[in-house]
């Protein structure tokens, strides 16, 4: 039972879909890939032989390569790694390399697998990023938690030395470099980059102010430092084996090559896919039979977060974007670390909001005063909402917490029935890091699309009703323009909501009626299960009389302020 | 108890000796301490204070941030049950209670008997592999409910091919007599490549240098 590692017998891992090429997933299923030999002797590039030729190229060529490349960080930020590399002041030296193998953004389930299955590749990529940006050393961060990959990690490096591929004069060259393996102890902050390098000094991991300066510029023991997330360097292999062309020959132009995308949740096959950049939509992801084939149960999406539990949430509109940085970013959220969560209609919005801020709040470092103060005092609204104790002006209390930790309208998706736009990325912060700002992410989502199951939470008795359907705000429409089986006029083809079981677009409920939320006019029949601890979903087929309007006065157009 | 015995120490040195500065060591001597120890004793960072170079408030101002350092006796296999989202919406936090109950005891607490002590933890890496939990830090992915009751009775029991709590990866990075160049910053210079590359381009003309 205790499996070494995470392959899914039902899920799938590695690249899925024909015609994309297996980047860095091309030794996930084999199983002696992590040794040296293995490294040497499959895969879609053979081991070691772009460092070979890296090491007959100037440094500096190197590094325009990967800037021609544009390979983009794929730790959360999206950065350029080539432009990165460029940052290190000239003529200051020594220069660190840390590698970012801190994993534990919720969702995230990438850098892992290429840590356990391919850690020579991960290497190599090392040492091609040390040569080009002239690195004494590189550091590689693994995060506590992960004695399997630390192991791993451990006997490729051990076999390296020997080999002649890492310290002194690597290959007969006098290209000399050490790569350390390092094993944090378990703090989510860590994961940001200038905490990672306060806990590489042997420090609480606690995020320095940034401006002044960066990494790059000052980094471990204020020297130039570049982090680098595990991924992204992981890519540098086949790019020197295969060329920029090549690389470029995937995704798009401004998002080439591909991504690892851990894809979990409520789908039929939740795995870790490698996808082409830029193309591939969340819809392709969810229903093709490669990858998620579809919602389980024949269930509805409600929500989907698009990029690691820091993203604000998607839904069912949003599913033919692409999973390109800059459209998803337009559209009030981000990629992030390639990590989606998938929801279906039976996901209670308060409990999902609840588990994910109190993440935040558990996990702020106590640096700043927004972030310390504010993820707890959001955690407690939210559990006393949730068991039952909530007061009638916790939501926008709620909200108000959340706007002194981001101050400003915070970046969510187009919610087009109730003819909201979407607020583009990023947030604004009060606070030294990003952490803060990530815990208003499922708060802002999820009450401005179901500000109704907060409500219901804080004002009814019975069991809550947990739909895909966000009750229209200021519910004054008239009923057939709440929603039925079939898209509404307002939306086209591309934003029209999903409903049933995904490919067939089947209802999943007989459309004999508008279904509107009950609120508060609840008739006896959408309390199914009065002994049942989980959360109801009710649906009121028919209710054509419950006016939710008159039953919530608190509730109020525009009251959410984007 | 338990500064470290004579291997550790040497072992605790050649860990230092990887890095420029050795207080970057301390993380990893604390883990060596707790994979001695099963915790991190006060005796333990008082040592690691003087191999590394600091005070022993240091030590323990850094290992009190880390969740994975315990400061008091723990069981000898900790339960990690996964409560994060993904994990949550595929019946996580139900088999946190599940665990609670068969265990009798709370979240954050050790059995009587000293061999399990159940920790609600939050996101692991296994998210595709929902629900997951960790015994000592190694994987068990899409655990079942009545899965769940065999791994605890076979804990409590004793029975578990797992290492007692403290032991990470069992694998160690050897880099005895092995390191190119390990030297604190300021003795440190522009690498010979690098070196080599900028006088070449300086020479023909064409050259930025880095
Ligand atoms: C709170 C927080 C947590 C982060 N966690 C991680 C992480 O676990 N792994 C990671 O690679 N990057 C993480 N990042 C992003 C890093 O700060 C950094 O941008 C990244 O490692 C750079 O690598 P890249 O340019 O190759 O993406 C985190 C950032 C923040 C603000
Ligand atoms: S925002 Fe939160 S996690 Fe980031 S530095 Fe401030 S307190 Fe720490
Ligand atoms: S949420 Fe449980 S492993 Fe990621």
């Amino acid at each position: 039972m205790n499996s070494p590692s995470g392959t899914g017998a039902a899920g799938g891992v590695g690249a899925a879909a024909e015609g994309v090429p297996a980047v860095v997933s091309s030794r996930f299923e084999v199983a002696e890939g992590h040794t040296l030999v293995g490294y040497k002797t499959s895969g879609s590039y053979r081991g070691y032989e772009a460092l070979r030729a890296v090491l007959d190229m100037a440094p500096d060529a190197v590094t325009a390569q990967v800037k021609d490349a544009t390979l983009l960080g794929r730790g959360g930020a999206g950065f350029p790694a080539g432009v990165k590399w460029g940052f290190c002041p000239p003529g200051v030296w020594p220069r660190y390399i840390v590698v970012n193998g801190d994993e534990s953004e919720p969702g995230t389930f990438k850098d892992r697998l290429l840590m356990e299955r391919d850690p020579h590749q991960l290497i190599e990529g090392c040492l091609i990023a040390a040569y080009a940006i002239g690195a004494a050393q590189v550091f590689l961060y693994v995060r506590g938690e992960m004695p399997h990959a630390q192991e791993r990690i451990a006997a490729a490096l051990n076999e390296a030395y020997e080999a002649n591929l890492v310290g002194q004069n690597i290959l007969g060259t006098d290209f000399s470099v050490d790569i350390v393996l390092h094993w944090g102890a378990g703090a989510y902050i860590v994961g940001e980059e200038t905490a990672l390098i306060e806990s590489l000094e042997g420090n609480r991991g606690m995020p320095r102010l940034k401006p002044p300066f960066f990494p790059a510029a000052k980094g471990v023991y204020l020297q130039p430092t570049i982090v680098n997330n595990v991924e992204t360097l992981s890519n540098l292999p086949w790019l020197f084996n295969h060329g920029v062309e090549a690389y470029r020959a995937v995704g798009t132009e401004a998002s080439p090559g591909t991504r690892l995308i851990a894809l979990s949740g409520h789908v039929n096959r939740p795995g870790v896919y490698e996808v082409p950049q830029g193309t591939t939509t969340f819809r392709e992801l969810f229903e093709a039979e490669h990858y998620g084939a579809g919602i389980r149960d024949g269930n509805e999406l409600k929500m989907f977060i698009p990029g690691g539990a820091s993203a604000p949430w998607f839904f069912p509109e949003q599913v033919d974007l692409p999973l390109e940085g800059r459209v998803v970013g337009g559209e009030g959220s981000m990629l992030g670390s390639g990590a989606i969560v998938v929801m279906d209609h039976t996901t209670d919005a308060v409990r999902a909001c609840l588990r994910v801020v109190r993440f935040f709040a558990r996990e702020s470092c106590g640096k700043c005063t927004p972030c310390r103060e504010g993820t707890t005092w959001e955690e407690k609204i939210l559990q006393r909402i949730l068991d039952g104790h909530g007061r009638p002006s916790d939501i926008d209390l709620l909200l108000d917490v959340a706007d002194n930790i981001s101050p400003g309208p915070y970046p969510v998706a187009a919610d087009p029935a109730n003819g909201l736009d979407a607020v583009p990325f990023p947030p604004r912060q009060t606070t030294i890091c990003p952490l803060g700002p990530s815990s208003v992410a499922p708060i802002t989502s999820a009450i401005r699309r179901f500000r109704h199951e907060f409500e219901a939470r804080i004002t009814r008795r019975d069991p809550i009703p947990v739909t895909a359907e966000p009750v229209l705000v200021g519910a004054g429409a008239p009923a057939d323009e709440v929603s039925d089986g079939a898209p509404d006029a307002a939306s086209d083809g591309a934003s029209a909501r999903l409903r049933g079981t995904f490919d067939s677009g089947a209802p999943a409920v007989p459309a004999d009626g508008p279904r509107v939320m009950s609120l508060g006019a609840t008739p006896g029949t959408d309390a199914p299960d009065p002994g049942g601890s989980e959360p109801a979903e009710v649906r009121d087929a028919g209710a054509e009389d419950a006016s939710p309007a008159a039953e919530e006065p608190t509730r109020k157009r525009g009251s959410f302020d984007v | 108890m338990a500064r470290f015995t004579p291997e550790n120490e040497a072992l605790a040195r050649e860990v230092i000796a990887r890095y420029p500065r050795p207080k970057s060591a301390t993380i990893p001597l604390c883990h060596l301490a707790q994979e001695q120890d099963g915790y991190l004793t006060e005796d333990a960072m008082a040592h690691v204070a003087e191999l590394v170079g600091c005070t022993p408030a240091e030590v323990l101002g850094t290992a009190s941030f880390y969740e994975m350092f315990k400061l008091h006796p723990v069981g000898k296999y900790c339960l990690n049950v996964c409560t994060n989202i993904s994990c949550q919406l595929l019946g996580g936090e139900e088999l946190l209670e599940r665990a609670e109950e068969r265990l009798g005891i709370r979240a954050g607490g050790t059995t009587p008997d000293g061999m399990v002590t159940l920790e609600d933890v939050e996101c692991i890496a296994a998210c595709t592999e929902a629900p997951a939990v960790q015994v000592n830090y190694r994987y068990v992915e899409r655990i079942t409910p009545e899965q769940l009751d065999t791994l605890i009775d076979d804990l409590r029991a004793g029975r578990s091919e797992v290492p007692p709590h403290g032991t990470l990866g069992t694998t160690r990075q050897r880099t005895a007599g092995r390191l190119a160049n390990v030297t604190p910053p300021e003795q440190q210079g522009e690498p010979v490549w690098i070196a080599r590359h900028r006088v070449a381009a300086e020479a023909s003309g064409t050259g930025e240098t880095s």
